[in-house]
């Protein structure tokens, strides 16, 4: 059967792969969802009917659109138009994926609009819609917008009905806040504002809030919008995203943010400008900047105002707009925002903020402590690259090798050792050939110029030879005390006990559930087997994220379980030893139908007359096991518990989404650093790929030594 | 069931013994279905708000979700690119992996140990690292936005731990069966092709559901490679439900349900092969 698929599949693959036609059609990128995506497709739609231009759109996940986005806009390989938040672009200009807008009447759009999206005099892409948070209000528990927060707190409502519920500790919506009493996230001058006596009221009075039981403490996303839905909540801080799903569960209303008595200011949240734009390619196509002035025009505002319900970015809000309360609503407030800056420093200063929130208002810490902690990460995280160094000592060395090598090689050849070797293994070569080659240029290539990269510094694109500076820095903890929080060797510490505890407790669960499957006379054996293999089956991104959720404290399983037996539901986020037990526990539960599996088929190649032997020897059934069954089952399950303990070493996916390195960076492992630094901490790659570097060397060796001791005979 | 051949009288257990396998089975089964149970009822529940119960049952019921995810435009075409680019990557992986795997059981040569210790190494270094460089590789290749770059870059990282998996297999087959076929005149690839590869089928059969579900459930690279929405893979198709600020859960959950079908499936057809092991085969020793 073999025979006539394998070329089959080839033909199915190959032959139909190309998908770019002649036609070139215009190319718009965006990660619009729901109603917003419905929207741009119509108005897309009546572009391609009014114009005659064929539009290719591609709709794509928001967490791979950057990256994606900067991969293949620079090279030409991108879309020609997409649609992204302005936050975004000082980011995308130094790597080349977007161009400057060459012509347009900027007295269309919102000066404020206007302003976020010209950057050093270009103006990179034309305002389609502002984003912004406002006041949601149950009108059964309270008809008009309260002057005030404290007026709003204050307000007399039934029992376990909590006046006001928002992401609290998500440095996004504490924004609205730390504006309110006169501190930014970042100061203008591009230092960290979150930091100093403002911002440390700011997070006081929060944290008062909290211990008054005016706001849920632990509250994700889906927490309080649920709370809000289920009547338990008067108000709700969110953006236009939530309204969708509010709509026909509960009455409400939407007004912007009230005023703080204690600074008399409004709480201003931060303002994003979504904006359509051009890449290089599309730039030089006049189809394409057709398509952008179109969308950025009255006729698709007027179907994303009524189709998706957007706050357009004109000066003049078409009709339907103007009678929307909803609406209005968020055009007041987007005149009452702050403009989030734009650029990398802005990214880079999310992690430290969010951390120091959540730390402060857990009252780990105080305010100012956090904070200043918080501020002495971001100026870790982008302080300068290393300067650049002369590649000479380098280049010395690798001539020294090549020098060695060539002479080794010469050595043997006279000595007449070099052919005869090779070409008694040259039978053998044949076997191994193609794999050499594929794995060789598809697998290795980019390994060794991804492990190249560690010796550079710098935007990518732009960066230079630093030598081993990445790995000075990284060994010394950046100057810091060596034990510090998230330095190299506690976060080595971290997943090496991930690590540990992870595999044995696969080992334990997949080999015993393997042995009891592998018994003939079990009934429902296939069943069985079926149902335990489930946990792989399922995509491991889908799962984490239900895992997450099963620890929640307000609405999670294990909450509930807990409960149920009187231990008072806690948060497991908020200490190392609960999340880490967390992210464990996912990890066990989705790694241990590898090992089962593993098991069941090393189990079919023991010979049952081998056992039947023991048997009748008089061995117990635990000799059997200890003296046939593993030995005999060794040699495959060896490997697989090698490559179990390298794949734990680096599952990323399961920290990143479960405990997200919460409490504040301590269940991080290093993998998860090294993805940290690659992609939100001033996209430092080299630094990056020091970090894999590291990882890469920590493993070899660790493998070796472990292959020494146990034998495991991979190696 | 050929197994039961071998099954001896004697071995028939007691009701104690029984009871205590199906009551450890039980336990592990109860583990790994209940964070799953909490996505079936996210995913056949009205509204997407997750409810505090500690058995998640999806009431007040509703397929809403699931038709919005089977009825999304191209759904269809994405499922068979998720199962063409899976098999494929399957098949080729798994043949690139088998003669080499073959040559490291069997032969001494030159450069053996250099070669395991490297293809071991490949495991070690994390993807975060490579994926750019790789990205770039396939651009110079021509190979972007095509099934193909998508096939070739998990069938040769799926190589390595295929090769492992399979000389594992490969060591524990004796060496007089394909001996003895040599002898009758067959060539060394004769005996691999007719004797060996049948005795090692289950071996094969686990390794190339590895390739498949790594291929299947791989969601970065595809999201990186492929710009068309007639070539997207089902992880890709997923995520898009998640957005910045929200997402729909229900419809994330409900399509998750819909990719991990074929898989289940697949396993429940390769456990088959599982079971009928080597010990039909004529391989006792």
């Amino acid at each position: 059967m073999l025979r006539w698929l394998l070329p089959l599949l080839f033909l199915l693959t190959w032959g139909r792969n190309s998908f770019a036609s002649d036609a070139a059609p215009v190319r718009l990128w965006h990660a619009y969802r729901g109603s917003e995506r419905a929207a741009l497709d119509q108005a897309v739609a009546a572009f391609r009917k009014r114009s005659g231009v064929e539009v290719e759109v591609l709709q794509l996940p928001h967490d791979a659109y950057a990256s994606k986005l900067a991969a293949a806009a620079p090279g030409g390989a991108g879309p020609d138009v997409f649609i992204d938040a302005h936050e975004r672009f000082g980011d995308y200009i130094r790597r080349g994926v977007v161009s400057p807008v060459p012509r347009v009447d900027a007295s269309l759009f919102p000066r404020g609009a206007v302003d976020a999206l010209t950057i050093d005099g270009e103006l990179y892409g034309l305002p389609l819609a502002l984003k912004a948070l406002v006041l949601y209000l149950n009108t059964e528990l309270l008809p008009n917008p309260p002057p005030s927060i404290e007026a709003l707190v204050a307000t007399k409502l039934p029992d376990g009905v909590f006046p006001l519920v928002y992401e609290a500790s998500d440095a996004y919506y504490h924004a609205a806040f730390l504006h309110a009493f006169g501190a930014e996230q970042l100061d203008p001058d591009g230092s960290f504002g979150f930091v100093g006596p403002r911002a440390a009221r700011s997070v006081e009075f929060v944290r008062d809030l909290m211990r008054r039981g005016k706001i849920p403490e632990e509250a994700g996303g889906s927490v309080v919008k649920q709370l809000f839905i289920s009547g338990r909540a008067a108000a709700y801080i969110s953006g236009p995203w939530s309204a969708g799903e509010l709509d026909g569960k509960v009455r409400y209303r939407v007004a912007p943010l009230p005023k703080l008595e204690a600074t008399g200011q409004p709480l201003k949240p931060y303002l994003t400008v979504e904006a359509a734009a051009l890449t290089p390619r599309g730039a030089k196509n006049p189809r394409a900047i057709q398509l952008l002035d179109y969308l950025a025009g009255e006729d698709s505002a007027n179907i994303r105002v009524k189709v998706g319900r957007q706050l357009v970015a004109l000066r003049k809000l078409p009709p339907a707009a103007a009678a929307d309360p909803f609406i209005e609503a968020f055009a007041t407030q987007a005149e009452h925002a702050v403009p989030m800056p734009s650029g990398d420093r802005m990214r880079t200063s999310w992690e430290p903020a969010n951390r120091a929130l959540k730390k402060a208002l857990s009252g780990a810490v105080t305010p100012e402590a956090a904070l200043e902690e918080a501020r002495r990460r971001f100026d870790d995280m982008v302080r300068p690259p290393p300067p650049p160094a002369s590649p000479t000592p380098l280049l010395l060395l690798l001539g020294g090798f090549s020098l060695l090598g060539a002479f080794r090689l010469w050595r043997k050849a006279s000595r007449g050792e070099l052919w005869s070797p090779i070409r008694r293994s040259l039978p053998a070569y044949l076997w191994v050939a193609h794999a050499v080659v594929a794995v060789g240029v598809l697998v290795f290539v980019p390994i060794f110029v991804g492990a190249a990269a560690s010796l550079y510094a710098g935007p990518q694109g732009n960066m230079h030879y630093v030598g081993l500076a990445n790995f000075w820095e990284i060994l010394t903890a950046r100057g810091a005390p060596l034990l510090s929080s998230g330095s190299f060797y506690l976060v080595l510490l971290v997943t090496i006990l991930w690590t540990l505890l992870n595999v044995a407790l696969h080992l334990l669960i997949g080999f015993s559930l393997g042995l009891l499957l592998s018994r003939p006379t079990l009934r429902l054996r296939p069943f069985y087997r079926v149902l335990l293999i489930l946990p792989w089956a399922v995509p491991s991104y889908v799962t984490a994220l239900a895992w997450r959720g099963m620890f929640d404290r307000q609405f999670g399983a294990v909450s509930a379980i807990l409960e149920s037996i009187g231990v008072e539901p806690f948060s497991w986020w908020a200490q190392f030893s609960t999340a880490f037990a967390a992210n464990v526990s996912t990890n066990v539960w989705l790694g241990f139908p590898f090992m089962m599996v593993v098991t069941l088929g090393a189990l079919t190649a023991v010979p049952k007359d081998v056992l039947e032997a023991a048997e009748v020897d008089g061995a117990t059934r635990w000799q059997r096991l200890r003296r046939v069954t593993i030995p005999m089952v060794r040699p495959v399950l060896g490997p697989a518990v090698l490559l179990g303990s390298i794949w734990t070493f680096n599952m990323f996916n399961v920290v990143f989404l479960v405990s997200g390195g919460e409490p504040d960076g301590t269940t991080e492992i290093l993998v998860s650093e090294a993805y940290r630094w690659a992609f939100t901490r001033q996209a430092q790659y080299g630094y990056a790929a020091a970090y894999s570097v590291l990882i890469f060397l920590l493993l070899f060796f660790g493998s070796r030594l472990m292959n020494r001791r146990a034998g495991l005979g991979a190696a | 069931m050929s197994s039961s051949r071998v099954l001896d009288p004697r071995q028939r257990p007691s009701l104690l013994e029984s009871a205590l396998s199906h009551a450890g089975i039980l336990v592990g089964v109860a583990f790994a279905l209940y964070p799953l149970l909490w996505v079936i009822a996210l995913a056949f529940r009205e509204g997407t708000a997750p409810v505090r119960q500690v058995l998640p049952l999806p009431l007040p019921f509703t397929l809403a979700h699931l038709t919005h995810v089977v009825g999304a435009p191209h759904f269809g075409v994405q499922v068979m690119n998720s199962l063409v680019v899976s098999l494929a990557t399957a098949l080729v992986g798994v043949g690139i992996a088998l003669p080499a795997a073959y040559a490291m059981s069997r032969f001494q040569f030159a450069g053996k140990q250099a070669g395991t210790r490297l293809l071991l190494a490949t495991q070690m270094f994390p993807m975060v690292a490579s994926a750019v460089p790789l990205y770039l590789l396939l651009q110079h290749l021509g190979l972007l936005n095509t099934r193909s770059g998508l096939v070739l870059s998990y069938a040769t990282t799926s190589v390595p731990f295929a090769i492992f998996q399979l000389k594992g297999a490969f060591d524990a087959i004796p060496k007089d069966l394909e001996e003895a076929a040599m002898v009758d005149g067959a060539t060394r690839f004769g005996a691999f092709w007719r004797v060996v590869l049948p005795a090692a089928r289950p071996a094969i059969a686990v390794t190339a559901l590895f390739a498949f579900m790594s291929a299947y459930n791989e969601f970065v690279l595809a999201v990186t490679i492929l710009d068309q929405e007639r070539a997207f893979t089902l992880p890709v198709v997923l995520k898009r439900y998640v957005g910045e600020h929200d997402a729909d859960w229900a419809s994330f959950a409900a399509g998750s349900l819909v990719v991990s079908l074929p898989v289940m499936a697949l396993f429940y057809v390769a456990q088959r092969h599982l079971v009928s092991g080597l010990t039909a085969g004529g391989v006792k020793g």
